[in-house]
């Protein structure tokens, strides 16, 4: 009788605390649910006129918005106008250098609207389109045009200097350098070493590359601050290569030192000083630039290696970002989201299925990097073949390019 | 040193871009012969094709935004043709938003648009910015009931045709239903309300204090006399105001709601109301179901089913709202003698739903964001 009405009291009461529980538990639950729905982006209203929503790049006032006004209503009157379409075309292409908004790459787009499908346009417009097509990765359609205009017009610096570019990519460096050779004589001194340079650079030859390039540099007395920019980080790469950390902080320090905004510049900075285990230095470096996704990805990396509140929300915003690129079917960004996958989600097999597409089309050292690294960290050696193949074939010499194939080449015996 | 520049460009080229290209978010609900939609530009955009900046400042503000929004509905809608059956379905603007996307704000427009007759095939001419940027693209994404399919408009691909499936009524009515036991569990403005005055239920006041019923049966009619009461009155509410006869500002509708919620729960710790309880829920119940309408509305209503969809909604709100109830009375009874219950479920429930309220009326009715910061 006694233990009967303990055990029905001792049922009782865990039944209760099972109700309790399951109370607190919906509670929790519903707190979860209501946080997250509120947290749901959702169209507003603003509270007041003054409100600024965007900030434009470029102010109506601005004397570039002036030019661009000017020449875009010249374009306007006579659409067929090719001297106009190029000036305007160009100016758009600065601008999206300089703001690194591929918006201006469609701009120019539709200047040259009238001679985008023509097959014998003249040779100025087919230049201007091969840089467009080679902006959304067409890169066999923006050769074809390469290769036509400087057939017709071999003193054509533009059109050698675009197809060096496009043959770097593709790692083609016989004909990368063809192209630089062509360059001598119709470019200045500095700009066809530099082309020289950058290939040799790349292909095992960095030491000569760097003497080479950094005579030149000196040599030139009129460089512009962005040409030299370009050059100085050149020469830290190469300085890289060779294993020389400390020559290419120096250089890198000369290229901040000019006071050009250059966000290629910032990305081989902070990717140096994350390499170097300095994230705090390129966490601070990077936290006003979150708006361009290829720094706010340094950021996130920086900030993760720090382990600061702030990784969080902007692994979120690349999330945000990278989905938004899916939505329009674009596959611009094959490295940086690789990078992102690997890194920042810890999403091995993604990374790497990503580096390899990425692969297909962009062979640059750095492809090749993500591709090794992403083979590495999924025990796949067999992944990675042709970013081996291709260490191999160039010469490459970066140390940590070297050191992750040799782990790859041990995995595989 | 041009030329070392277009190296550099070229060298630098597609990684370094800072930002996405240019997008539009169309999305595009189709009801019948009905079309709503909601249209999602980029200012940046905007104010390259049409001039948003007045003062030239480089800030586009919302004043600014604001003051060309016909233009904007001009311009865009001008670009987007919607056909059915060989007719244009002349589409307006009916609201203007904006959104926060990953790369900036967005003008939101919201439109409507009608075609004559059922639409079973949908053709979309898509055209905005063609002539400025032909790398732009719209990313649509197309819904009806339950499926949504998306898409993505280019110059190359600017117009495509989407077959729509016919819809029985049942499978309309069981869709509504749905959303209807949907909207009940995520609105936690109208649970929060039913809760503050079903909290009671288990209770008596004896004119000082709350204390515990002695049986079931008081507290199950108690129960089912104000949700019986909140139904009715919510139901009339619903109706009318889908069937357009009355129609309130939905700021003054969810402000309402709010206050309600806060009365019913400050009741239950300073009681004013103790036996009519269901007068309360039946008042009140008034209000939300000026709430309910609106999400009826936002959902589209069908014009040749109005009322398979109406009843379905509010049958879908019941069921949802009996199984919150199903799941509270007999916890609530088990407990209703406990510590546990009587002080931290009633007492601290009840102040924590009245301050949850308070904030919500503060956010309806001026427009802020405090919550969901």
């Amino acid at each position: 009788m006694l233990t009967n009405m303990s055990r029905s009291a001792t049922a009782t009461r865990t039944i209760r605390i099972f109700i309790i529980g399951t109370i607190i538990d919906i509670a929790r639950a519903l707190t979860i649910i209501s946080l997250a729905a509120a947290a749901q982006a959702a169209p507003y209203v603003p509270m007041e006129d003054a409100i600024v929503l965007e900030r434009l790049a470029v102010r109506p006032g601005d004397p570039v918005a002036r030019d661009l006004r000017r020449l875009r209503a010249e374009l306007a009157r006579d659409p067929r106008n090719l001297e106009v379409a190029l000036r305007l075309a160009e100016r758009y292409f600065e601008l999206a250098g300089a703001e690194g908004d591929p918006r201006y790459i469609g701009y120019a787009q539709a200047a040259l609207k009238p001679w985008w499908d023509l097959p014998d346009a003249p040779i100025g417009a087919r230049v201007m389109r091969a840089i467009v097509k080679q902006y959304s990765h067409d890169f066999s359609g923006a050769l074809r045009d390469l290769d036509a205009a400087t057939r017709e017009d071999p003193k054509n610096a533009l059109a050698w200097s675009w197809r060096a570019a496009i043959h770097m990519v593709q790692a083609d460096y016989a004909a990368a350098r063809a192209d630089c050779e062509a360059l001598r004589g119709i470019e200045t001194e500095l700009g066809a070493v530099a082309c020289t340079a950058y290939v040799d650079g790349t292909t095992g030859k960095a030491a000569a590359a760097h003497r080479a390039l950094e005579a030149a540099l000196a040599r030139d007395a009129a460089v512009s601050s962005a040409a030299k920019v370009w050059v100085l980080t050149r020469l830290a790469e190469m300085s890289l290569r060779q294993g020389d950390a400390k020559q290419a902080e120096e250089h890198f320090r000369v290229a901040l030192g000019q006071g050009v905004r250059d966000q290629f510049l910032l990305a081989a900075w902070s990717d140096f000083l994350l390499d170097q285990g300095r994230p705090a230095e390129a966490g601070a470096l990077l936290r006003d630039w979150v708006r361009s996704d290829v720094l706010l990805l340094r950021l996130a990396l920086a900030e993760t290696a720090l382990n600061v509140p702030e990784a969080k929300e902007h692994v979120q915003a690349l999330r945000a970002r990278f989905d938004a690129a899916a939505l329009r079917g674009d596959k611009l960004h094959l490295q940086e989201e690789a990078r992102f996958n690997l890194y920042l989600l810890g999403q091995k097999e993604k990374a790497l299925a990503l580096a390899q597409e990425n692969w297909k089309s962009q062979r640059e050292p750095r492809d090749a990097r993500i591709l090794l690294e992403a083979a590495l960290a999924t025990s796949d050696p067999s992944a990675a073949k042709e970013a081996l193949d291709w260490l191999e074939r160039s010469r490459h010499e970066d140390p940590r390019l070297r050191r992750t194939a040799e782990k790859l080449r041990a995995f595989k015996r | 040193m041009r030329i070392l520049l277009a190296l550099l460009l070229a060298l630098a080229a597609p990684p370094a871009f800072a930002h996405k290209p240019s997008d539009s978010y169309l999305a595009v609900r189709v009801e019948g012969a009905s079309v709503s939609g909601q249209w999602d530009i980029a200012l940046r955009d905007l104010d390259f094709a049409i001039g948003l900046d007045d003062n030239g400042d480089g800030d586009v503000t919302w004043g600014e935004v604001k003051a060309h929004h016909t233009d904007i509905a001009a311009y865009a809608l001008a670009r987007l043709k919607l056909r059915s059956g060989g007719t244009d379905c002349s589409a307006r603007a009916t609201e203007f938003l904006v959104e926060d996307h990953s790369d900036g704000a967005y003008s939101v427009m919201r439109f409507a648009a009608g075609c004559p007759t059922e639409i079973t095939t949908l053709e979309i001419g898509y055209s905005l910015f063609a002539d400025l940027d032909p790398q732009h693209k719209g990313l649509l994404r197309l819904e009806q009931r339950a499926a949504t399919r998306t898409a993505i408009f280019s110059p190359e691909r600017a117009t495509q045709s989407f077959e729509l499936a016919k819809i029985s009524a049942l499978t309309q009515f069981f869709d509504y239903g749905r959303e209807g036991v949907w909207h009940i569990w995520i609105g936690f403005d109208h649970i929060l309300f039913l809760l503050s005055l079903l909290l009671p239920a288990v209770l008596a006041f004896d004119g000082a204090r709350w204390r515990p019923v002695a049986r079931f049966p008081p507290a199950f009619w108690d129960v089912f006399k104000i949700v019986t009461s909140f139904t009715v009155a919510h139901s009339i509410t619903l109706s009318i105001a889908a069937l357009g006869v009355i129609s309130l500002p939905s700021r003054l509708v969810e402000s309402g709601i709010a206050i309600s919620v806060v009365l019913a729960a400050l009741n239950n710790v300073f009681p004013v109301v103790h036996e009519r309880r269901w007068l309360v829920a039946f008042v009140f119940g008034l209000i939300h179901g000026f709430g309910f309408a609106s999400v009826l509305r936002d959902l589209g209503l069908p014009q040749g089913a109005l009322l398979v969809a109406l009843v379905g909604f509010n049958l879908g709100v019941e069921i949802g709202q009996l199984a919150i109830v199903s799941a509270f009375l007999p916890a609530a009874y088990w407990l209703r003698a406990s510590w546990f219950y009587q002080r931290l479920v009633f007492v601290a429930g009840s102040l924590a739903i009245a301050a949850i309220a308070a904030i919500w009326l503060v956010e309806r009715a001026y427009n802020l964001k405090i919550i969901s910061a």
